[in-house]
């Protein structure tokens, strides 16, 4: 009990002393994380919407893929970025390996398929006709993908949520990749490995309360503008 | 029949063929729509009135045939046609933002400036009687109002031609009853060109100038209102339209409830509270028509008698269908039994007659059907 209330109390005096290395560490995390969520939204939004909106065969085959994809494992992620990205291998001359961009690289391709499968679910629930009936407003094909999207903002929001939360927590492929050096690519959850590995505990539960922090603070941002939209 | 230079043809469909997994489900050789006029499409679910309202939006690609606006064959994928058009189904489809954001959507998506925008919009608001709805939530809306914001939305662009997918059928009746006059008076208003689909008889009356009869995929009948109710061409059409006589015609006097309504060939009394000089279509219902070979005995209660010739007796199931020319054509269902004893056959003169209260009246605005 003892050892829980002090890593607590050491936690609470790491964030608000502003300690350097627990800052660079928190920020690196948001950065990278942040980053990865963004190519995600990018990528998935725009492949979920136009999974969505196609007729083609093999679609459902695709549609598979993507669910599938959204509960891809970070380890196996991380094994084929560090093959891909190793020195001999087919992206190996990028020399990225074991630095902050092959973590975004690897997060990355774990959000991406959770964004497009959110992305592809709340675009078919709008109602069928919807895009008939904004064609019929006089909509160009490019104005209708972008009102539909737009009518799809609540249920993508949690896409965003879905996404970032899953690779802020996300340990393996960051540790792989991403190497776990000292102020350049250790991100939270890695140093909170590590440390706990070391036997400190102080420094990993300052962490992991950091970590949840972080998680709890983006989600509640989310969350109110989700619902403020929401009147009923 | 009309040429593709006639200026009264808005729209004209030439041999529409659409396949739906391999089943054709809409086969229309020939279709006019025609200029300021509103053609209702009327029949059963599943007869393919949607499929052909939105293959005349554009919005579906049939098989085969082609649409010609104005003369001209649409093309580029419908897009400069989109824009002339506007459609309203039977879900109001409104985006997630107020009324007023809804209302200007068609005119955003058309790139009209911000003050052009503010400027119209509340117009619309006004003429669909949503104007205090302005900043309310489309989330927030009832049926009857999100169904008007969707009208007005649709006729803010000024459309050329206007496509209604059973607008109102959703609806509960006195809602219904509302906008389908608020429609009428804006359709009429406006001169918009319309075609506008329902299963309910009243409404196509109510609205249309002419009336198309669809079943399996094809119309089945076409034409002025009148003469596709009162000249059903085959059992289906009769059976569906309910075989009532319409008679346009225009109300002459009225006092307590009771009214002179001038028709072609005669004077019918019916029952309602109408001005004088107000256009109305008076329906009768076989069943409610009497026929008789003598003056109607002092003391009936029928206020409606005319004198006339049978013009066609036909069997239908387990009584006789017997059209009666008393200036306008009253058709009436008379018993086996009846047609025996009375003798009645065709050239016999007879009298007909039937209650003002058997008078079904639609009150129409503006100019009469046909």
């Amino acid at each position: 009990m003892d050892l829980i209330l002090e890593g607590i109390q050491k936690a609470f005096y790491l964030i608000f002393t502003l300690d350097a290395e627990v800052l660079g560490i928190t920020l690196l995390s948001l950065q990278v994380s942040g980053t990865a969520t963004l190519i995600s939204l990018f990528i998935g939004i725009s492949v979920g919407t136009a999974v969505a909106l196609s007729r083609f065969p093999g679609r459902q085959l695709v549609v598979s893929l993507i669910n599938t994809g959204m509960g891809l494992p970070p380890v196996v992620v991380g094994l084929f970025v560090t093959i891909f990205l190793w020195r001999n291998g087919p992206l190996g001359f990028l020399e990225i390996l074991y630095t902050p961009t092959a973590i975004i690289l690897a997060q990355a391709i774990i959000a991406t398929p959770i964004v497009t499968g959110i992305t592809l679910a709340s675009i078919q629930h709008l109602p069928a006709n919807l895009r008939l009936q904004i064609l019929a407003l006089g909509a160009t094909r490019v104005q209708m993908v972008w009102l539909l999207v737009k009518e799809a903002r609540l249920p993508l929001l949690a896409a965003v949520m879905a996404g970032f939360g899953g690779i802020i927590s996300e340990v393996g492929a960051s540790i792989m990749v991403g190497g776990n050096i000292k102020g350049y690519s250790r991100v939270l959850t890695t140093a909170t490995v590590m440390e706990t590995g070391r036997g400190n505990f102080d420094i990993a539960i300052a962490l992991s309360v950091i970590l949840m922090l972080l998680a709890f603070f983006v989600n509640a941002i989310l969350t109110q503008i989700q619902q403020r939209e929401r009147p009923r | 029949m009309n040429p593709a230079g006639d200026p009264n043809v808005l729209l004209q469909a030439e041999d529409l063929l659409v396949r739906r997994g391999g089943v054709t489900v809409l086969d229309i050789p020939t279709l006019d729509v025609f200029s300021g006029q509103v053609l209702a499409l009327i029949g059963p679910n599943g007869a393919g009135k949607s499929t052909l309202l939105l293959t005349l939006a554009g919005l579906l690609k049939p098989a085969r045939g082609s649409l010609l606006f104005r003369g001209e064959r649409i093309g580029n994928g419908g897009f400069d046609y989109r824009r002339h058009i506007a459609m309203v189904f039977q879900e109001p489809l409104l985006f997630d933002a107020t009324v007023f954001e809804n209302v200007a959507a068609g005119l955003r998506i058309r790139g009209v400036g911000r003050a052009e925008i503010v400027r119209t919009v509340p117009e619309y608001l006004e003429r669909f009687g949503i104007a205090h709805l302005v900043k309310r939530s489309a989330r927030k809306l009832s049926g009857g109002e999100a169904q008007r914001t969707s009208l007005a939305r649709a006729f803010v662009t000024k459309p050329e031609i206007v496509f209604l997918d059973e607008p109102f059928s959703s609806l509960d009746p006195p809602t219904r009853d509302a906008l389908t006059g608020d429609l009428e008076r804006i359709l009429r208003e406006t001169h918009t060109t319309a075609v506008a689909s329902t299963h309910d008889q009243t409404e196509a009356l109510r609205l249309g100038d002419r009336l198309a009869v669809v079943n399996g995929g094809r119309i089945v009948q076409i034409g002025p209102a009148a003469e596709v109710m009162n000249r059903p061409i085959d059992e289906f059409v009769a059976s569906f339209v309910g075989v009532e006589t319409v008679l346009p015609g225009c109300v002459l006097r009225s006092s307590d409830g009771v009214f002179t309504a001038a028709v072609e060939g005669g004077e019918i009394q019916a029952v309602g509270h109408l001005r004088p000089g107000e256009r109305v279509l008076c329906c009768i219902r076989p069943e409610h028509v009497t026929i008789s070979t003598n003056t109607p005995p002092p003391g009936t209660s029928a206020r409606n008698a005319f004198p006339g010739t049978i013009r066609k007796v036909a069997p239908l199931g387990l009584f006789h269908r017997v059209r009666v020319d008393c200036g306008f054509d009253l058709v009436a269902y008379v018993t086996r039994q009846s047609i025996e004893e009375l003798s009645l056959e065709e050239g016999k003169t007879v009298m007909a007659s039937f209650k003002a209260t058997a008078v079904h009246v639609i009150p129409r605005s503006g100019a009469g059907p046909g």
